[in-house]
């Protein structure tokens, strides 16, 4: 019987079949609780073709993820398809029984996961769970499986495939387990992978270094996809098809081309001008966000889902019945579901919001000079004791923010940026150097012995929305806490008075004071913080990534209410952040930090046109960008960024720098270089000589005819 | 490696002293002694006289000097007894000259001193006592711990259905039955000639007379047999069963839920290969700390069934020692609990190193 053969492949597919991999059509996928069905999914079609990579694109909870796991077949006990199918191959996924769905997946089906270290198993080394794929689909031996594995390893681009097999999961860096999550997955040669959000929870120069890895190796078994981003630009430079959904349906789908050049659904226009392209710019050309809030899937509104939110929206006809999806005429296979989609001009260009004019900048607030800040930590971290090892967290960091600027801070995980932002806030002491506020220094100063003038001034926006609010406090009560600790108003009656202006002021309706946090939607909650960050009318405001962890759609209201907010109270922003595009957008000035060093500072115009600090330069290269007419070169760092606590000698950058051979004599390996002047306020940390530098190339350049 | 243990050695050891210090302390009480005098010497002591007999037979110092003395830090004490005209000291055997004797004689130097009810060398009680006891909770743990994991798996392994539902109340069932509870039911259930379940199986004729088991375990003293041994042990293995079942199912259902084991499930791994290969050791973690603390509990456990079922091991002794005043005995007892407790605290912290690999020491 095949049940007791351990050998379970073969057999529940036909090798021959000419069609499409995988055929959704009209799918519904719902999740059942005890009050009510909640459906995820609704009418979802889509089909991939061999070789075809499909890129399916949406906000959070729009059920890009629900449709992944309904073609896996693993909605959990709660969910389940109640219309629709899926065919893979030609054969109804649904009619399948247990032994012949486990067969098929990770043979024909494999998929490739958000966070590689909750996906790897913690207790097996890797080699087991890489030999496990094969030795159960194909019955080959443990020998020839491991010989497979290590082959894998290597195509995957990880240095000493036997050590990587012989390791546990937490030995490895993120990047390096999303490698192994990706061998994995292409172990048996499957002919469908799966990618849900592959790269999100990786840096960017690693995550360029993946996307890179999936397109050769797609290309190479000739696998087809289905990438699930929220990343238009990721999807842009991986896909040939594109589905973008918004709250359970696919609202349009075509060639990449036709989407992004000629999209014909109003929810696709409008996700494209809330996103910071090369061009956009906080003053002159601001973005625009989606006015209003996702619906929740048990309040969406009669009729098109996006009605509410649509600049195109006429009553009486887009409020009356579902919307199907109809095909439009021009394009390959390009579907959109939206009435008027004959109607717009679509070629109209976009009402430009108000114009500002950049605010004056004023007398320098905060002053870093040679700043370091090094920790020393126990080599072996849970028992204590033994030798200690120096983390150098920050390398003698100096720059200078005035009021109303906007001051960028770039740089990957591990780079120092949140070591700064602490030293700021005073949650850490500065090893030495000095950090002027005001001309006063604080470096010394920690958090409880700073005066509440001290700490409201300095005041810091949190990542993470979600976790930096007290779950049981009220919004009103929280601000008025802070404005509590921050000394102000003379009586209750007038800090709620001062509260209900900061409401005001972040653009939240009043009656929000008495919301508890778990009513509120993540942009809603970080108006929150935002709220409370100016609450003791703050001179400088550090926003550690305060948009990253927000939604596309939600990421430019957020951005452009700091950008008013600070327009308003002549603040200085200190902006922490990963993502270029958005710092291309909003900031005054760049300081980029690579393994705690400065290795470039200068305004935003000169760091992001050459000549660039190497670093600078890989980093421009890898954000993807969601507009066809960019040119980009392809520059993709090799490795992974070095630990803090092990630094290359010489320059941090140079393990991974691909200029480093032009630099004569090796300085690059023996000295730290020197901060020089570019420029007029543009300072770069590199040994190449003048005019290698300004041989460089613009990394990002706009395609003739565009 | 060898400096976590040396530094947790010394946490041990200060742990060790406080903990024996305050026993000391309480079993050292003025009443004590007094009741002490009163039963070594005569019932209708005076007060004068209790004070002199406490001087002459060495409890009069100062607690700290005395203390001293029974770790073996200070010299034991030795003074000239007028009455009887004999050197007598804490080190000194009948009739023993002093120069002869050991100047310390403590639990360092491995002498836990004198019972003054049983007339014999406390080692020499306890080391016997124990052996006895060791008998009881090897056969304890053999039952609790398998059955438990078993239990906690099968349960934790689908959350939520029909056998989660009916094994996780059976573990909540046992885990609320106190020994002192369920030592009894299982001796009217199972060994009376009266009630229960053995006169049934007489009148059935599967059994030929008497009872399914022995009530007391006074018999496996000399050699255990299922007959004379399954209740204690049950007893004993029952309360702990509950509870490290529980912790096994919370454990287990929490990696069921992991995303390691989705992957795993995707992969098209079968069921029963993925929790015996995938999810069991990653849920065994948690479990391992809580059966190691499981032991110093079980010596509690071991103080009631012992004297319920009349098996004069570990327990029984203390229960023993401290209803008769047995100072050194009580003390020697509580050294080996300490002892107990601790050193199985090290071995759940060393075990854990070794089932988490992202702890393991470089």
């Amino acid at each position: 019987m095949m049940l007791d053969d351990p050998f379970q492949g073969a057999g529940v597919l036909p090798d021959t079949h000419d069609g499409p991999i995988l055929e959704i059509s009209n799918l519904s996928i719902s999740f059942f609780t005890r009050a009510r069905e909640i459906p995820a999914v609704m009418d979802f079609s889509c089909s991939v073709m061999p070789g075809e990579a499909m890129g399916l694109v949406g906000e959070s909870g729009c059920g890009k993820s629900t449709v992944a796991l309904g073609v896996m077949q693993d909605l959990g006990t709660n969910g389940r398809i109640v219309g629709g199918t899926i065919r893979y191959k030609g054969r109804d996924l649904a009619s399948l029984g247990a032994d012949e769905l486990r067969a098929i997946r990770g043979r024909d089906i494999a998929m490739i996961y958000q966070e590689p270290m909750a996906s790897l198993n913690p207790a097996m080394r890797i080699g087991q769970q890489l030999i496990e794929v094969p030795m159960i689909h194909e019955g080959i031996s443990r020998t020839q499986a491991w010989a497979r594995a290590r082959e894998m390893v290597a195509d995957v681009r990880l240095p000493d495939p036997e050590r990587i097999l012989r390791s546990y999961p937490h030995q490895l860096s993120g990047g390096q387990q999303q490698r192994i999550v990706i061998a994995m997955a292409l172990m048996s040669k499957p002919s469908l992978l799966i990618l849900d959000e592959p790269t999100t929870a990786l840096d960017v120069t690693v995550e360029a270094a993946v996307v890179d890895l999936i397109k050769d190796l797609g290309r190479k078994y000739g696998t087809s996809m289905l990438f699930i981003s929220h990343n238009l630009g990721l999807v842009l430079e991986t896909c040939d098809r594109i589905c973008v959904m918004y709250s359970g349906e696919a609202v349009e789908t075509g060639a990449i081309g036709d989407v992004f050049n000629h999209m014909r659904h109003p929810y696709t226009q409008a996700l494209f001008r809330s996103i910071p392209l090369p061009g956009a710019d906080k003053s002159a050309r601001p973005l625009r966000a989606i006015p209003g809030n996702f619906p929740l899937p048990h309040e969406r509104p009669k009729g098109c889902n996006f009605g509410p939110r649509c600049d195109y929206f006429v009553a009486g006809r887009c409020d009356m019945s579902d919307v199907a999806m109809a095909s439009i005429a021009q394009g390959d296979r390009h579907q959109s579901r939206c009435l008027r989609a004959d109607d717009i001009d679509w070629a109209a260009p976009m009402v430009a919001g108000a114009q500002q004019t950049a605010p004056e900048k004023g007398d320098v607030v905060l002053e870093v000079r040679d700043l370091k800040k090094y920790y020393e930590v126990a080599a072996n971290a849970l028992f204590g004791g033994g030798e200690t090892r120096v983390v150098k967290a920050n390398e003698s960091l100096s720059f200078a923010a005035r009021e109303s600027e906007t001051l960028a801070i770039v740089g990957e995980s591990g780079c120092g940026k949140s070591t700064l932002a602490k030293v700021l806030m005073g949650l850490e002491t500065a090893t030495s150097g000095e950090v002027l506020l005001d001309g006063s220094a604080i470096q010394d100063t920690p958090i409880e012995a700073r005066d509440t003038r001290l700490v409201s001034s300095i005041q810091m926006v949190f990542q993470n929305p979600f976790d930096t609010l007290n779950p049981s406090m009220s919004v009103g009560r929280q601000i008025i806490r802070a404005l509590e600790v921050f000394g102000i108003g003379a009586s209750d009656a007038e800090r709620r008075t001062r509260m209900l202006d900061l409401l005001d002021l972040v653009k939240l309706p009043r009656a929000f004071a008495e919301r508890m946090p778990r009513q509120l939607s993540g942009g809603q909650k970080q108006r929150v913080g935002i709220a409370r960050a100016f609450a003791g009318g703050a001179r400088i405001v550090v926003a550690d990534e305060p948009v990253s962890a927000l939604d596309v759609s939600v990421q430019a209201a957020v951005t452009d209410l700091l950008m008013d907010i600070q327009r308003r109270e002549k603040t200085t922003l200190l902006f922490i952040s990963h993502d270029l595009s958005i710092v291309r957008y909003l900031s005054d000035r760049v300081l980029v930090m690579y393994l705690g060093h400065v290795v470039e500072l200068g305004s935003t115009d000169q760091v992001f046109s050459p000549p660039y600090h190497p670093y600078t330069e890989a980093l421009l290269s890898a954000v993807p960008i969601a507009d066809t007419s960019v040119a980009k070169q392809r520059i993709v760092l090799e490795g992974d960024i070095p630990s803090a606590m092990n630094p290359p000698p010489g320059c941090p950058f140079q393990t991974r720098c691909r200029w480093k051979a032009q630099v004569p004599g090796g300085l690059c390996e023996t000295q730290v270089p020197p901060m020089r002047r570019l420029a007029e306020g543009h300072d770069i940390k590199c040994h190449l000589a003048m005019d290698v530098l300004a041989s460089m190339d613009p990394v990002i350049t706009f395609a003739p005819g565009a | 490696m060898a400096f976590f243990i040396l530094r947790r050695t010394g946490v041990m050891i200060l742990t060790a002293l406080c903990l024996t210090f305050v026993v000391f302390f309480l079993t050292n009480l003025a009443p004590n002694l007094e009741k002490l005098a009163k039963t070594q010497g005569n019932a209708r002591m005076s007060d004068a006289e209790v004070t002199s007999w406490l001087d002459r037979n060495g409890y009069g110092g100062p607690l700290v000097v005395r203390y001293g003395e029974w770790l073996g830090v200070v010299p034991g004490w030795v003074r000239f007894d007028e009455p009887t005209g004999e050197w007598r000291g804490r080190c000194i055997l009948r009739g023993q000259s002093p120069e002869d004797a050991d100047r310390f004689c403590g639990l360092l130097q491995g002498d836990l001193g004198y019972s003054t009810v049983s007339n014999a060398e406390v080692a020499a009680i306890i080391g016997g006592r124990m052996a006895l006891t060791g008998v009881l909770m090897f056969w304890a743990f053999a039952v609790m711990v398998p059955t438990a994991l078993v239990i906690g798996i099968m349960a934790g392994m689908r959350e939520g259905s029909r056998m989660d539902r009916a094994l996780s109340t059976f573990s909540i069932g046992t885990t609320a039955t106190p020994e002192y509870v369920s030592g009894v039911v299982f001796i009217i259930l199972l060994a009376s000639s009266q009630t229960g379940l053995s006169p049934l199986l007489v009148d059935w004729g599967w059994l030929e007379s008497g009872t399914l088991f022995l009530g007391s375990a006074r018999s496996a003293m000399d050699g255990v047999t299922f007959w004379n041994f399954t209740l204690p042990v049950i007893t004993i293995a029952f309360y702990g069963i509950g509870y490290i079942a529980r912790m096994t199912r919370a454990s287990m259902a929490e990696v069921m839920t992991a995303q390691y084991i989705r992957t795993a499930r995707l992969k098209g791994v079968r069921f029963r290969t993925i929790v015996l290969r995938h999810a069991l050791r990653n849920a065994l973690i948690a479990p391992f700390t809580v059966i190691m603390l499981q032991i110093p509990w079980l010596l509690t456990g071991v103080v009631i069934v012992e004297t319920l079922f009349n098996y004069n091991g570990f327990g029984w002794t203390l229960v023993q020692a401290a209803s008769n005043n047995d100072i050194e005995l009580l003390l020697a007892c509580s050294v080996v609990a300490v002892f107990v407790v601790l050193v199985t605290q090290l071995i759940s912290d060393i075990g854990y190193v070794f089932l988490n690999p992202r702890i393991r020491i470089s």
